[in-house]
């Protein structure tokens, strides 16, 4: 997890520490114990943080459980029927025995058991999160390449002020532009509100997350963009570079077969690091447009104080930030060979 | 050489007049200055301007566009657009810069902790790091706004404590590069003490960068700060903020969106001129631009 | 060292090349004329900063006119002006008729490509060959090139390689396509010493072999020696003296030239003998002195070189050329030498020590 910047959306450069390009490249392997040890330690303190700022929330979960109507005695019962009696370690350290065994535990206030509110919701912000970023990507690696190739250009110059622009641009303002635009303003072709899932029917699934996925994508776009511009820029002046000039590849092939690869690995990181935040949710996207993504639900359940499904949301975001890190690893064992020996 | 691949000419001499252009200060640069200052001016002298007050509302001026006594037109319940942008700059901007100045000064301090000491010290803050960051940050603010009750303060130390890893990473980056240096290396063979060693040798080179990058993150507090109010979660009303300003107007967003337009506005061009003016200094630091 | 008086190869006539950076113009190549006949050896010699290496990339047009470059003068190669072809037409010739070697091996391979791609990619994109065919003949090649196990190295990373075996690589994706001219930048410069002398034979030996013209470029003089036909030494983006080799050697007539041969230890004799240093610091580009570019470190610099810039003028043969006013040997120089000797100081005001002129 070396060095990106991600908390909690990037600005439009990531800071470029001299580190950020050999850093997280070196010796992934030899490390791996040490790695997963630190992984898991991760793991232990986000859940068990998770447990002491849901105790500490403000209000009686019981009460809140109960209702407003119920007797003292009911409050009591529900309190011990939550086993909210029984210390935290101990509640936590039970949690965490389900966890291993395979059981989240159930909603508070539903009863639903947990692991099947989150296959509910996950999906869906899977779906979102994925468009907006494979979006995001075609969008700015393309000009990125064009504008480290011919920087100062005017295609540089056009898209570097959008890209400010963009970056700029609140996504709760972003998106609220868009639905005046394309919901009900001035044209009403896509719907304002609402999530349609992918098997009822592809089509108004695709309609229904255009605009979230726009609204998602600009500003991250404006930010790829800029980072794979600047490495690019630096990898075209290596010697290699001229040696591929020197052979008479046609620019191209230079660009696209020598150059994109080395200059990858800053954007790469940075992609899954947002891959990996917006799985835990985009609450603002989800509450402007109406979508019953993770994101809601943790903020829900907040409220709620049902902490048995926060529990088990923000675990799911833990594991697949630990997860898509150790992908990110593992790809950079791909990329980049110089890492495999080092192993 | 700035195009590295810049295919021959087809001409042999070309005389193009000098090309100055690179060198000269953009306009955009002294836009950027001129809008930051006034916005920080109206923020500043917001009480003392001769602006409507702006939690008064004039039931004439509901909703209403831009009129010679309103100049920005007014919200659903009549209050003045334009006093209230004003007094909103101040909210906006307090979270942003304090947000960043104690996140830049605790994160900043951390990280050269552990880019200098490495070791133990390193593993437990890159542990710190990574938990922060795998926790959502949104929960973490709702937590403390609920737990510390709502209010500039609390949201202030949320945001704050959200900005810490990534100060971390920066100053540790930024200290590992300054420690391998001569003078910090001789400092060492002096056997000056590490404390002594990290505020006069580290501190000076690793300020710049995290200022630098903290600049941006104010441009960045800024939404974030909106985007909770958005949420309902940010500065309690009826204090104005852009962000509560915007959120308002979603209501009546189909048939008067003026009402957000207008704090949203504001709120962009702020937070463009901070990252413009945050990017260009951020590029002047930076030693390697042209090589060959 | 062969085959002089042949038909020339590449001709360059009045090459400049000029940068514009935040501080002012560079002006990194002036004037520059050059030709290489086929299967000849020319060695471009200088300091570093003295322009060789741009002007290297300038008769390939790896260098050409931009925004913040300007270029002049003209190029060509075997009957075709160059330097008036774009990059798509250019790219033609590179690899496949001039192919160029850099002074580092460590970057000047593709870090995340295999070699065997590296080589092969050249091959297919000049000639209508299949995968197999071209891995075929990049076998042969790194056989050639000296390279042990070369079915083995084929399928290795440029970090797996030693910094002589990459330089070999790249002689090896240099010569691929049989060019008839080869440009070697400094080629050994970043190499350990014992490694130096194997890629230079190695060079040597392929160039005779496959009777192709090379462009030699090295700071070194020893280098050149016994491996070029002609030399022609840079100072300051020009070219100051150039001369057939025994010539130069034999009698140096820029004081320049002389300097770089008394800063070298002699091939044979004493090893005891007290190596001189040029006084001063190479020039800055951005402002050349005026004069003679060399008259600020010139031992027997005159007011005339402070303000006259001399011209290339003939040493006997128009073979050999050189700019000085005060050429090393004539009567003139002898003059100006025993008058800054007496002094103590060159015209620039640059300390003159007898031993220094008395050499």
């Amino acid at each position: 997890m070396a060095d990106t910047t991600a908390v909690p959306a990037p600005p439009v450069a990531a800071p470029g520490p001299p580190e950020r390009r050999r850093g997280r490249r070196r010796f992934p392997l030899r490390r791996v114990g040490a790695r997963l040890t630190h992984l898991l330690l991760v793991l232990l303190a986000v859940t068990f943080l998770s447990f002491v700022v849901v105790d500490l929330l403000p209000g009686d979960a019981a009460v809140v459980v109960a209702g407003d109507n119920a007797t003292p005695e009911q409050v009591q019962q529900v309190r011990e029927d939550l086993q909210l009696d029984r210390p935290l370690v101990v509640r936590y350290v039970d949690w965490l025995g389900g966890v291993v065994t395979g059981d989240l535990g159930e909603s508070f206030r539903t009863g639903q058991p947990v692991a099947d509110a989150l296959a509910e919701r996950v999906p869906v912000s899977f779906q979102i999160t994925l468009v907006a970023q494979v979006l995001a990507l075609i969008v700015a690696v393309p000009l990125a390449i064009y504008s480290a190739y011919r920087p100062g250009r005017p295609v540089d110059r056009v898209s570097m002020t959008l890209g400010f622009g963009a970056a700029a641009m609140p996504q709760f303002v972003l998106g609220m532009v868009l639905i005046v635009l394309f919901a009900g303003g001035i044209w009403s072709v896509l719907p304002a509100t609402g999530f349609t899932p992918f098997f009822e029917s592809p089509l108004d699934n695709l309609r229904s997350i255009i605009l979230p996925c726009l609204t998602l994508m600009v500003a991250e776009a404006a930010v790829y963009r800029q980072l794979l511009r600047s490495d690019m820029i630096s990898t075209l002046q290596e010697d290699f570079i001229l040696m591929a000039r020197a052979k008479g590849l046609p620019v191209r092939r230079i660009l696209l077969r020598h150059a994109l690869r080395p200059s990858s690995f800053s954007l790469i990181t940075l992609s899954g690091l947002n891959i990996g935040r917006l799985l835990g949710g985009t609450v603002i996207v989800e509450t402007l447009f109406a979508i019953p993504g993770l994101g809601q639900l943790i903020v829900q359940a907040v409220f709620n104080r049902d902490y048995m499904l926060l529990q088990g949301a923000l675990l799911f975001v833990a594991v697949a930030y630990v997860v898509i890190n150790m992908l990110i690893d593992l790809l950079y064992l791909f990329l980049d060979p110089r890492v495999r020996r080092h192993g | 050489m700035a195009d590295p691949i810049a295919p021959a000419p087809t001409t042999t001499a070309t005389a193009t007049p000098a090309r100055a252009r690179a060198d000269r200060t953009p306009w955009g640069w002294w836009v950027a200055w001129a809008w930051l200052g006034t916005v920080v001016l109206a923020a500043v002298f917001a009480p003392v301007l001769p602006l409507w007050d702006p939690d008064v509302p004039d039931y004439t001026n509901v909703a209403s566009g831009i009129t010679p006594q309103h100049w920005l037109g007014g919200d659903t319940l009549g209050r003045d657009t334009f006093s209230r942008v004003v007094h909103g700059a101040r909210a906006s901007l307090l979270v942003g810069l304090c947000a960043v100045l104690l996140g830049a000064v605790v994160g900043g301090t951390l990280g050269m902790l552990a880019g200098y000491f490495g070791g133990r010290t390193e593993r437990v803050l890159a542990l710190v790091t990574d938990v922060v960051l795998a926790f959502p940050g949104l929960v973490l603010i709702i937590a403390l706004v609920a737990i510390l009750g709502a209010s500039l303060t609390n949201l202030i130390l949320g945001l704050a404590i959200l900005s810490v890893p990534t100060f971390i990473r920066l100053s540790r980056a930024a200290t590992l590069v300054v420690a391998q240096r001569e003078f910090v290396l001789a400092a060492r063979a002096y056997g000056c003490r590490p404390m002594r060693i990290i505020l006069r040798e580290i501190a000076p080179n690793v300020v710049l960068p995290v200022a630098a990058y903290g600049f941006i993150m104010v441009g960045l507090f800024i939404v974030v700060e909106g985007s909770l109010s958005f949420l309902g979660l940010g500065i309690p009303p009826p204090t104005p903020s852009w962000g509560g300003m915007i959120a308002a107007g979603r209501v009546e967003l189909l048939t008067y969106p003026h009402i957000s337009l207008f704090p949203a506005a504001v709120m962009f061009l702020t937070v463009l001129s901070i990252n413009y003016v945050g990017e260009r200094t951020r590029k002047r630091f930076e030693v390697k631009e042209s090589n060959l | 060292m062969s085959a002089a008086g042949k038909e020339t190869l590449l001709s360059a006539a009045d090459v400049g090349v000029r940068f514009h950076t935040p501080r002012g113009v560079v002006r990194a190549v002036e004037d520059v004329s050059l030709d290489v006949r086929e299967g000849e050896v020319v060695a471009v010699v200088g300091e570093s900063g003295s322009g060789k290496t741009v002007l290297t990339r300038r008769l390939m047009g790896l260098v050409a006119a931009g925004r913040t470059t300007d270029v002049s003068g003209t190029v060509d190669y075997a009957g075709s002006r160059i330097s008036d072809l774009s990059g798509p037409a250019l790219s033609r010739f590179w690899g496949a008729e001039i192919a160029l070697i850099l002074q580092d091996p460590m970057t000047s391979l593709n870090p995340v490509k295999r070699i065997d791609a590296q080589i092969t990619e050249t091959i297919r994109q000049h000639e209508d060959v299949t995968r197999a065919q071209a891995r075929e003949r990049a076998v042969e090649l790194l056989r050639q090139v000296g390279l042990a196990e070369p079915e083995r190295r084929l399928r290795q990373y440029p970090h797996e390689l030693s910094g002589g075996m990459r330089q070999r690589v790249t002689i090896a994706i240099a010569l691929s396509c049989n060019p008839r001219l080869l440009l070697a930048d400094e080629p050994t410069t970043a190499l350990d010493v014992t490694v130096q002398a194997q890629i230079l034979d190695l060079l040597a030996g392929l160039q005779r072999r496959r009777r192709m013209a090379m462009l030699l470029v090295t700071h070194d003089l020893r280098v050149v020696r016994s491996r070029a036909d002609r030399i022609a030494v840079m100072y300051a983006g020009r070219i100051v003296e150039t001369a057939p080799t025994a010539d130069l050697f034999a009698a140096p007539r820029m004081p320049y030239t002389e300097a770089l041969m008394h800063a070298l230890p002699p091939s044979a004799g004493p090893n005891h003998v007290r190596l001189q240093t040029i006084p001063g610091r190479p020039p800055d580009l951005l402002n050349p002195p005026a004069g003679c570019r060399f008259s600020p470190r010139c031992p027997y610099a005159q007011d005339r070189c402070l303000t006259e810039d001399p011209p290339l003028r003939d040493a006997g043969s128009p073979a050999h050329r050189y700019r000085c006013w005060f050429p090393v040997g004539s009567p003139a120089w002898s003059e100006a030498r025993d008058r800054n000797a007496r002094r103590g100081t060159s015209a620039a005001g640059t300390p003159v020590s007898e031993e220094m002129v008395l050499s």
